[in-house]
């Protein structure tokens, strides 16, 4: 039994990184209808950086000076790629977040280099005893950090004018314009958000096993979780993001013993399976909003 | 202006010095309408015949590579330039036209599944159904999924995928081991061998050749058919075809089904040239490149796919001879930056650059070009 609660609070602390990058997803698709496929790329350019920053300014301001430096190369990407595709088909808008995705990790790949990369950070694998339960520091961390910044961003969205702005054009564009909101910067504030949740969550990503080139296939099950929550509810894309850490992670505990013929690393994909199974039932995910189509 | 010329119902001429005065439907409708499209092609066709006795066996051999990918590439812009549905998961039919061919043409009792049908009018259907049957089996959930939510799902498929291969052994042969792919055999004809007909290189380039010019000019009819403007107005606006009484479902279905059928095609054929399957080789990176080819060339047309997979292709022999040119960029791939980081990066750009600047691609490229020359001198 204790092996269970355990491998949920750390399913638990892995799905609340997903749900960092899911919410980084949900702003974006809210504000500009476009899924960026850019997330991974900038997930893992936040680790590298904190990396490199930890060794001169130490942990915690390190992890702060990467956020914004991310959160300024989403707005610079933002900028140059995806403003000049106003009113286009968001298709292509996406299919150019893919391109920026593969150019940016290029870059970044070549500061990580062949070796993997320590964060400095200061939980390590250090483990803490809840009661009867036995976990690492990290998954703690991991949710507390996420809780709070989860508040946080709901709070902007609620009582702040900015997070006022941003809902009305994720409402209606063209209203929004009429009304005076400078949607152009709802876009750069989104892209901005989403790069600083996708530096924490690369942060976290890193702890204890450090950042390689291929850390970044990590940040693509935040698609799934997404999917599961729906596109564009940022409390589904917490909910997703937790659901597929705990299912992820009890899988990767249990599926070895209980059904040992669905192959190793069985748990790598089960987001997509879970995704799948959702969309069958759902296909607008558990909290995504139903699109009526006129013509 | 107003002269009718009664409308003849079948061919005829059209009065001279006025190529793009139609004077029959049979003529709008013509696969080759003008007489220069007529002149042009055939003289493409034939030049790369040609080729097959001019270049040396290296360049055939990433040309014949290049013709395969542009069936991929011509199969992919069916279900995403004509019938707008966006398809990350090309890889993963890809993948399974590769095993369906090579599990059927490779000799029984090896270290992996194999049943001795070399025969390549067997293998390569039956690995484009096999794949087609996989894409109409996933189109239900693809019906029910509009835009970005497909292109999720997908993806999803893709690595989905990627775990199957990886832990189906006896197909696959294991990461890093892999298997032999399809043997191209045909009526008792080794082509992967040297023999009285050619080199192995050129047999296979003049198969690959006439691969593609088969499946192109299927794909080309087809978007021109019924069908194909059903997908049009599928991908326009899906919800006004079906008030106009095109049924969804049916041709979403037949839309991916199509599609992977090319993509099976292309992938039984693709492991021919290097004769060797690894399931590592299926990743997003191919779905991607696949895109990449697609923009590059042209949404939604034929030509622009051919010649999209062909820039994409050749790409990759001028980037591997950077090092000799450029001092920075380094051969070795425990240097940084090295060759394959360079292409990757250049895939990402060009898809950037032509989505930005030329969204119809090279195709936009050479239509551009050809109004200039049209009216020259005059601009207008």
């Amino acid at each position: 039994m204790t092996d269970v609660v355990e491998s949920i609070i750390r399913g638990l602390g892995n799905g609340s990184v997903y749900a960092l990058l899911a919410l980084g997803f949900v702003i974006i698709y809210k504000a500009t209808r476009v899924i960026s496929f850019a997330q991974p790329s900038l997930m893992l350019a936040g680790a590298v950086a904190v990396s490199y920053l930890a060794e001169v300014t130490g942990f915690y301001l390190a992890v702060l000076l990467a956020g914004l430096l991310i959160a300024g190369v989403a707005l610079v990407i933002e900028r140059i790629a995806i403003r000049p595709m106003v009113g286009r088909p968001f298709f292509v808008v996406a299919i150019i977040t893919l391109g920026v995705d593969v150019v940016v990790r290029v870059v970044v790949n070549a500061f990580i280099g062949r070796d993997v990369r320590q964060m400095g950070d200061p939980w390590g694998f250090t483990q803490v005893s809840l009661g009867p339960f036995v976990v690492q520091t990290r998954w703690l961390a991991m949710l507390a950090v996420t809780a709070v910044l989860v508040g946080l961003l709901f709070a902007f969205f609620r009582y702040t004018r900015y997070g006022l702005a941003m809902r009305a054009a994720a409402f209606d564009q063209e209203t929004a314009l009429a009304q005076g909101i400078s949607v152009g910067m709802v876009f750069a504030l989104s892209w901005g958000l989403a790069g600083f949740l996708a530096a924490i969550a690369g942060m976290f990503v890193g702890t204890g096993q450090g950042v390689e080139q291929l850390t970044w296939i990590i940040a693509l099950k935040a698609l799934p979780a997404i999917i599961v929550g729906g596109l564009d509810s940022l409390g589904g894309a917490v909910v997703g993001g937790l659901t597929i850490g705990v299912v992820e992670s009890l899988f990767q505990s249990y599926q070895g013993q209980l059904a040992p013929w669905l192959g190793q690393n069985f748990a790598v994909v089960t987001p997509y399976v879970v995704m799948l199974l959702v969309l069958l039932v759902r296909p607008y995910g558990l909290f995504g909003t139903r699109e009526v189509e006129r013509v | 202006m107003t002269v009718a010329p009664d409308i003849p119902t079948g061919r005829s001429r059209r009065p001279r010095g006025r190529p793009l005065l139609y004077t029959s439907y049979a003529q709008d409708m013509a696969l080759l309408d003008t007489r220069a499209k007529k002149v042009w092609t055939g003289l493409l066709v034939l030049t790369a015949f040609g080729l097959s006795v001019v270049l040396a066996d290296r360049s055939l051999e990433v040309l014949a590579g290049a013709y395969v990918l542009a069936i991929g590439a011509i199969g992919l812009n069916i279900v995403t330039g004509y019938a707008g549905q966006v398809s990350l998961g090309h890889a993963f039919f890809v993948a399974i036209g590769a095993y369906t061919g090579a599990a059927l043409s490779s000799p029984p009792g090896g270290r992996t599944i194999g049943f001795g049908v070399a025969e390549i009018w067997i293998w390569l259907p039956a690995a484009g159904l096999l794949a087609a049957l996989a894409g109409v089996l996933v189109a239900p959930l693809a019906t029910r999924l509009r835009g970005l939510y497909l292109a999720v799902v997908t993806l999803g498929l893709v690595f989905l995928g990627e775990h199957v291969f990886k832990e189906w052994d006896a197909l696959t042969g294991g990461p890093g081991v892999g298997r032999s792919a399809a043997v191209p055999q045909l009526f008792g004809v080794r082509l992967d061998q040297d023999g009285p007909l050619g080199t192995r290189e050129q047999l296979l380039y003049l198969l690959m050749l006439g691969a593609l010019i088969a499946f192109a000019v299927a794909a080309r009819n087809l978007a021109r058919s019924r069908i194909g403007r059903a997908f049009m107005a599928v991908r326009d606006r899906d919800i006004a075809a079906e008030v106009m009484g095109v049924p969804l479902t049916r041709y979403k279905v037949l839309a991916f089904g199509i599609s992977s059928f090319y993509a099976g095609c292309a992938g039984a054929l693709l492991y021919s040239i290097t004769g060797y399957v690894e399931p590592g080789s299926f990743s997003l990176l191919l779905s991607v490149q696949f895109i990449a080819m697609v923009l590059i060339g042209g949404v939604a047309t034929v030509s622009g796919a051919i010649a999209g997979a062909l820039f994409i292709s050749l790409l990759q022999p001028l980037t591997r001879s950077l090092p000799s040119l450029v001092p920075f960029v380094s051969a070795d791939t425990t240097v940084t930056p090295n060759v394959f980081q360079v292409e990757t990066a250049l895939y990402g750009l060009l898809i950037i650059l032509f989505l930005v600047f030329e969204p119809r691609g090279l195709f936009g490229v050479w239509v551009r070009v050809r109004n200039y020359w049209k009216s020259w001198p005059f601009s207008y």
